[in-house]
């Protein structure tokens, strides 16, 4: 959910007092394993001071009507994300490579179920 | 609404034509429906609006907390008053959501605080009504809660993503928010005359201020065109108004309270309720700080912000004693 960005743009209105304002806690990114045994999944971001209280409040934040069964926290600076200016060289050949589909091939219905 | 009035930054809806190529391309991704990502190119006004716009809906949610707190301690029972408190914590939740989509945008949240603190601000009309009985808890889920979700739906929509994924979760969560203020009023109209007449006062004490929530008329809104064109508002605030009347007038009858308009009749040809317009100067006078309790709310959170700075304080102190020590801190 966050680009993992706490300090604030110049151009950005209100940032002029940003010498009087004291540190921030750190962003931490969330991610919850549901009851179904499916992967942990991001569900947002929160600032804490450290793990244990990172862990407290994704509990209290994200887990309050039984979305979850366990919780990952990440430093939010911790993560590597690719660049958006790399979303065609990264995604786009896989456009062409169709067969990797199951649906790609033509199976008569005589075979039965495949 | 929660963002009555946000101001939008840019000149005006450009042409396809006359736009940047850049400008140009970010345009069509949202005519197309796809979501800009917070490390994207995008205008600065459209930055910039977007910043307004949902730090103006965080500090809704965060200053909506005060007046339902007032009953916390004044519940009729332990399971309302348990409910209560679940949905005062879901209101500093979705704040919570909403800062940290605003900070995808490169804004702090302290800095969002400190424009909230110093009334740089706003935040939605509603809550600088005072909440005088026990009957306002379920006016305020009825119709407050109910004018939100009218508005924050289609906004899981908008073409920010983080603040449309912020949105999703809003809303799953909101409904039983609007429930359970139904429900008091469902218990208030089925008990004594006392208290029925507590459920219609409350009613008309909220129905008008619950109409102001969308902000100003079309004809007087003059921020919507550009922030439609960009997806970050998604129906005009005379749409939203009429669907919140027709939606809740059968509910009212349900209830048997009467809508506090003598001017309300149902319009056949336009197929929804002709109704009153809210009183616009009364609107403008909360927003810029003059209603019953602006005062106090703002008091409230920066009394809750100065009082916690210890704590703060020892958390972060704390956190780089636990690091300088090599201990596993973060």
């Amino acid at each position: 959910m966050s680009s993992g960005k706490t300090s604030s743009n110049t151009d950005v209105e209100g940032s002029e007092n940003k010498e009087q304002r004291k540190q921030e806690t750190p962003l931490w990114e969330i991610f919850i394993r549901g009851q179904h045994g499916l992967n942990h999944r991001h569900v947002g971001s929160l600032h804490a001071a450290d793990a244990q209280m990172a862990i407290n409040n994704a509990r209290d934040v994200y887990t309050r009507r039984n979305e979850g069964v366990s919780i990952w926290a990440v430093k939010s600076t911790q993560i590597v994300a690719s660049a958006p200016s790399d979303k065609e060289p990264l995604f786009d050949p896989a456009n062409s490579k169709v067969y990797r589909h199951p649906t790609f091939f033509d199976i008569p219905e005589e075979v039965g179920h495949m | 609404m929660y963002s009555q009035i946000v101001k939008t930054d840019g000149t005006g809806v450009k042409s396809l034509a006359d736009m940047t190529p850049e400008e140009r391309a970010f345009q069509q991704r949202i005519d197309a429906d796809q979501k800009i990502e917070p490390k994207e190119w995008m205008p600065d006004g459209y930055r910039k609006t977007l910043i307004r716009q949902i730090s103006q809906h965080a500090h809704s949610e965060l200053v909506g907390q005060l007046p339902e707190a007032n009953w916390i301690t004044r519940a009729p029972t332990l399971e309302r008053k348990a409910i209560l408190l679940a949905k005062v914590q879901d209101e500093a939740g979705h704040g919570l959501y909403l800062y940290c989509a605003a900070e995808t945008l490169g804004i702090s949240r302290d800095e969002m605080f400190e424009q909230l603190h110093t009334g740089k601000a706003r935040y939605s009309s509603i809550f600088n009504y005072p909440t005088l009985t026990w009957a306002d808890m379920g006016a305020v889920g009825w119709l407050v809660d109910g004018a939100a979700i009218m508005n924050q739906v289609p906004l899981q929509r908008t073409s920010y993503g983080p603040y449309a994924r912020a949105m999703v979760r809003i809303c799953k969560e909101e409904s039983f928010h609007q429930r359970q203020g139904f429900h008091i009023m469902m218990q208030m109209v089925k008990g004594s005359d006392a208290q029925r007449r507590m459920a219609q006062d409350a009613f008309n004490r909220f129905w008008h201020p619950a109409l102001m929530m969308f902000g100003p008329s079309d004809k007087d809104s003059v921020h919507s065109a550009q922030s439609m064109a960009w997806k970050i508002k998604i129906n005009t605030n005379d749409e939203l108004r009429q669907k919140f009347v027709d939606q809740t007038v059968p509910q009212a009858k349900y209830l048997g309270l009467t809508v506090p308009d003598d001017n309300l009749q149902w319009n056949e040809e336009k197929g929804g309720y002709d109704y009153s317009e809210p009183d616009w100067d009364e609107f403008y006078a909360v927003l810029s700080g003059n209603g019953p309790c602006n005062k106090e709310r703002l008091q409230a959170r920066v009394s809750a912000w100065n009082d916690g700075e210890w704590f703060r304080d020892g958390l972060i102190a704390n956190a780089e004693k636990k690091q300088a020590s090599g201990e596993v801190a973060a």
